[in-house]
């Protein structure tokens, strides 16, 4: 029998079709087929200035725009040459740990419903409103954030987000007990996802999975470690690995890496540096008010930014960071103007997506399902 | 006086309060599941979204009415009206309460005793399955015909330890009439502890009660056995591709399953509407103490001030709490509503235990829940029940 899952399914989290080849309740066969989300934004990207393009970034994994933020912000600033003064990198930093919260805590929430277990995605909900209350307070939104602009931040934070943080990540820890309270040790939940879903870490490997699914298959693969970006490497945390490589180790990893973040959250807040929020470079960043209206130069480059939008030396880079779902990679390509000539997005839901036939081939629907939620793919990521 | 005059009073009664119970135990459910989820519920329509289930039933009855191509026509219409007749059809023998008087005419708090009772509900049980088997088939669909395949295979594993753990108390009690079970169970070991067949010599039917209701979760497909209608692996299961009143029928005929066997248990392991001590000791008082403190705390609610909703409502509640407090302590009026709230009590806190297990529970797998019945419940249920049987031959 031929079941044809998605686009319009409960637990597809978005709009990506499945087609299963049953035998009774075993899946033979299956068939991701995806493109049901493709809003063209690559291409989009050329029709932007430099700066303009940063709004477009959140829509493309919509569950962490402000990694996306930063992963296109940093390509384009190693193509300015430009230096980030350290306190906007560490803001940086922490609105970015934020956001791997925020996805995780939705991936567990709609991963434990899927699973039947409808209270944790409330719970999760709780928490998840406390971190958009948060990014509201910084950027005025709560999802399409677009905080982080080329050459540091696109506002001064604004008054008393140290208080509003510290409420959060204190009480975090005792949320994240909840959650695993309801699920760690139920032999219920333990039955639904040991041992399920599992795939050998070679395969996964060839598929270009990443993130937390190669973390749970025993590869200690984490970019903020391996190639440190925006001063990751002057935080202390730790990467979660797990070698089962199966949906609970996937929920121990991902339920672990929220600890992490709140961590360096903790640690980014404590040590945050003194000094500006924006880079010293007058022909990107905008100037402040007062300077626009006292001094002629600063008019003139607000003129010119706002106009015509700041040029980007010829040249390509490819950047990497880490986002809660693995390897996000943004390759700019510039060729000398004030738009971009080409952006090419790596997202790692896309590669994550090409490993679950191997978790799903041969075991019953109810994995299927299980596997699903847990290699926590957004279609935004994968059709772009 | 006149046996059917009799009869259809009081199936009137039956059939009034018991649509109401199903109703505003849908109500309760989400209020319940709400609050443990920290989330409110119902509130808009109505005080406390009283009224929320009515405006429910008026919006699926102005639902269209969607029939899909390629069903077929007759078993796709029978099977809701199969499901929720079934389902209300059991009511019909359970014992809510004891013989009473009124104006000169004695009759029981029952509709009417089979000599076979418990027999009957169990028939009826399985018939169940029937209902949703048709309306996966008829259908024409494959979710709902896996989720109809899954369902006939769950209800039937479940049937056995159902009753089997049902057969352990008949022993017991000697008797197939479920009125009779329940006077089996009226005396009280040393005037305080309750001889309930969960309590009750010579094997207090603990584990049977235990198994009856894990069993019970099976048979009303609900979480954490719900995969009949798994929504997140079978969309809506066997009822995907009902609408309007057709749907209500499925969804009402789940409720008035969960009700049919929380009132089971209660008789068969509970001891019905008999108070948990002698009422001589004071359980005569117990209703006035509860309602009266529960209007107590409504009232202290009311009166809280971060709560300016509630200011009014709360003190409503309060009024009628205290009320019903005073009405139980007239005799005449105890006399009658006691064994009802008793009994009301007690099927309460299981279906109140139904919806908590749903606010915290995931699901099973398909094949987990089998072997759960086959390899667990089953041998537990087959122990006690010859455990029991030798207890009572040497013993009884």
């Amino acid at each position: 029998m031929t079941l044809n899952m998605g686009p319009q399914h409960p637990s597809t989290h978005g709009v990506l079709r499945m087609v299963l080849e049953l035998d009774g309740e075993t899946v033979t066969n299956v068939e991701c087929d995806i493109g049901y989300l493709h809003t063209g934004i690559e291409k989009e990207f050329e029709q932007k200035t430099w700066q303009q393009a940063v709004t477009l970034t959140d829509r493309i994994d919509y569950l962490c725009p402000l990694t996306n933020n930063l992963c296109y912000c940093l390509a384009v600033e190693k193509l300015l040459g430009l230096e980030i003064p350290p306190a906007a990198q560490w803001m940086r930093v922490l609105l970015n740990e934020l956001t791997r919260i925020n996805s995780h805590l939705v991936w567990l929430g709609t991963h434990a419903m899927d699973l039947g277990a409808m209270s944790v995605f409330l719970y999760c909900f709780r928490e998840r409103e406390d971190i958009l209350r948060i990014f509201e307070m910084f950027a005025g939104q709560r999802m399409m954030t677009s905080y982080f602009r080329i050459g540091g931040l696109a506002l001064d934070p604004p008054r008393g987000w140290q208080h509003a943080v510290k409420k959060f990540i204190d009480a975090f820890p005792s949320r994240v007990d909840q959650y695993e309270d309801l699920l760690t040790n139920n032999p219920i939940w333990l039955k639904r996802t040991k041992g399920v879903g599992y795939a050998p870490l070679e395969d996964l490997l060839d598929c270009g999975v990443t993130g937390p699914i190669i973390r749970a298959a025993g590869l200690a693969w984490d970019i903020r470690k391996s190639e440190p970006y925006s001063s990751y490497d002057k935080f202390d945390f730790d990467v979660p690995v797990r070698t089962e490589s199966d949906v609970y180790a996937r929920y121990q990893v991902r339920v672990e890496e929220m600890r992490q973040s709140a961590r360096i959250v903790k640690q980014a807040l404590e040590g945050m540096p003194p000094g500006p929020w924006k880079a010293d470079a007058p022909h990107v960043v905008l100037p402040d008010r007062e300077k626009m209206k006292t001094q002629i130069e600063a008019l003139i480059y607000h003129f010119k930014i706002v106009t015509e939008g700041f040029r980007v030396p010829e040249g390509e880079v490819y950047q990497v960071v880490e986002s809660p779902r693995g390897e996000m990679g943004y390759h700019v390509v510039s060729d000398g103007t004030s738009k971009p000539y080409r952006v090419f997005i790596h997202g790692p839901s896309f590669g994550n997506l090409q490993g679950l036939p191997l978790m799903i081939k041969g075991r019953l629907v109810s994995d299927a399902i299980a596997a699903l939620g847990s290699t926590d793919f957004v279609l935004g990521d994968v059709d772009r | 006086m006149n046996f059917f005059l009799l009869s259809a009073i009081k199936m009137a009664m039956v059939m009034g309060v018991l649509m109401l119970t199903l109703l505003y135990l849908q109500w309760a459910e989400r209020k319940v599941v709400a609050h443990i989820q920290v989330r409110l519920g119902p509130y808009r329509v109505g005080p406390h979204g009283l009224l929320q289930p009515i405006a429910d039933t008026l919006k699926l009855l102005l639902k269209e009415d969607l029939t899909p191509p390629g069903v077929n026509k007759g078993l796709y219409v029978f099977a809701p009206f199969l499901a929720i007749t079934l389902s209300l059809i059991s009511i019909v023998v359970i014992p809510f309460g004891p013989a009473i008087e009124v104006a000169g005419v004695q009759t029981w708090m029952q509709l009417t005793d089979l000599n076979v009772g418990v027999v009957f509900v169990l028939a009826i049980s399985s018939l169940a399955v029937y209902g949703i088997v048709l309306a996966g088939w008829a259908s024409n669909s494959k979710y709902p015909l896996l989720g109809s395949l899954r369902s006939a295979a769950q209800m039937i594993s479940y049937e056995l330890p159902l009753g089997l753990t049902i057969a352990a108390p008949l022993l017991m009690a000697n008797t197939l009439s479920l009125r009779e079970i329940v006077l089996s169970q009226s005396h009280y070991y040393w005037g305080w502890i309750p001889a309930w067949n969960v309590l009750h010599g010579p094997l207090p039917q603990v584990i049977a009660f235990v198994v009856f209701m894990i069993a019970a979760f099976a048979e009303t497909n609900r979480i954490p056995f719900d995969l009949p209608e798994a929504e997140t692996e079978l969309v809506a299961g066997f009822h995907t591709e009902y609408s309007s009143m057709k749907f209500a029928g499925f969804f009402m005929a789940e409720y008035a399953n969960m009700f049919t066997v929380c009132s089971m248990a209660t008789v068969l392991f509970l001891g019905g509407w008999l108070p948990p001590w002698p009422a001589e000791k004071g359980s005569v008082f117990f209703p006035s103490v509860m309602f009266a403190a529960a209007g107590l705390i409504a009232l202290r609610h009311g009166l809280y001030r971060a709560r300016p909703r509630d200011r009014r409502s709360f003190q409503v509640i309060a009024m009628v709490s205290f009320g019903l407090a005073a009405l139980f302590l007239i005799p005449a009026f105890a006399q009658f509503f006691s064994p009802l709230f008793w009994f009301g009590l007690k099927t309460g806190l299981l279906l109140f235990t139904f919806i908590w297990v749903r606010g915290t529970l995931p699901r099973f797998r398909y094949d987990q829940l089998m072997r759960f019945a086959w390899s667990f419940l089953f041998p537990v249920a087959a122990v006690n029940l010859m455990a029991t049987a030798l207890l009572v031959a040497i013993f009884g």
